[in-house]
């Protein structure tokens, strides 16, 4: 798990790749189609779809001619499932933070003194 | 200035940064700094926030000073976990860096910064960033359940993930 999240991350470091991936959550696209707006070669853009391939990111049909790139869907929510618990998990902590802050308001040299017990 | 308004208003923001292994994490507070960072650094305050209410957290040494150091055991149904690691730097409202070490993975050890913004009228900002020795390590603490929490960064990704 741990190493396919791995490639993922490193998969998205590349602005170009994570502009692809953002433009193939719309819809499938060709190879040439997804080249079109970057002023970098189709080679260099196979290259992309390669790393992203391998990061399980995309994945292309073998049956069909035009072998659309498409997206995997499933890797996002698994990132999700991820990031979500992990920015829950800071998000409840900083919250038990704001109920101290309020706490402390009005009172803060009270409950520093009283914490010497 | 109620909690629930409070906890709506400020999301905590988390990013993974792509060029260096470590995290981020940045979380606006309805308080002035100086009690903020109070709540950082007073050993009997830091402990009420620290953990949930399900893990028992002792403190076990906190010397909140440039060059101190601290320590700290967590418990839950009989299993527990220590952490500890050192005051590198305290300078008031300001900033504060500490090591970060969990004493189950010994040779582990965390660079944590956090920077404390003043926002006026009473608000302030947190940034917290966290540096790791590699990405993998990195990575394996966004899946595996410790608290230091993570990721986004990728703006195009956010619009994705929404």
């Amino acid at each position: 798990m741990a190493d396919q999240l791995s490639q993922v991350f490193a998969a998205l470091a590349d602005p170009i790749r994570r502009d692809m991936v953002s433009r193939l959550a719309s819809a499938d696209a060709t190879v040439g189609a997804l080249a079109a707006p970057y002023d970098v070669s189709v080679q260099a853009v196979s290259k992309h779809l390669k790393v992203l391939e391998g990061a399980g990111l995309v994945s292309r049909s073998r049956e069909a001619q035009r072998r659309p790139v498409h997206l995997e869907a499933q890797v996002f929510d698994l990132m999700t499932k991820w990031i979500e618990r992990y920015r829950q998990q800071a998000e409840e902590r900083y919250q038990r933070l704001d109920a101290v802050l309020a706490e402390m308001d009005g009172s803060g040299q009270e409950t520093k003194d009283g914490a010497a017990s | 200035m109620t909690t629930t308004q409070q906890a709506s208003r400020n999301s905590t923001r988390i990013e993974a940064l792509p060029d260096v292994p470590a995290i981020r994490i940045t979380r606006d507070f309805e308080a002035p700094v100086e009690r903020v960072f109070r709540a950082w650094t007073d050993k009997d305050l830091f402990q009420k926030w620290v953990g949930p209410r399900s893990i028992d957290t002792t403190i076990d040494e906190w010397d909140a000073r440039t060059g101190g150091s601290w320590r700290y055991t967590s418990r839950r149904d009989g299993e527990q976990w220590g952490f500890y690691g050192s005051f590198h730097e305290v300078r008031p409202d300001e900033r504060l860096v500490q090591t970060f070490t969990w004493d189950g993975a010994p040779d582990g050890v965390s660079l944590e910064t956090m920077t404390f913004e003043d926002l006026g009228s009473g608000r302030t900002r947190t940034v917290g960033l966290s540096v790791v020795e590699s990405f993998e390590i990195r990575d394996m603490i966004l899946a595996s359940g410790m608290d230091t929490g993570v990721v986004e960064g990728y703006e195009k990704l956010d619009a994705l993930l929404a």
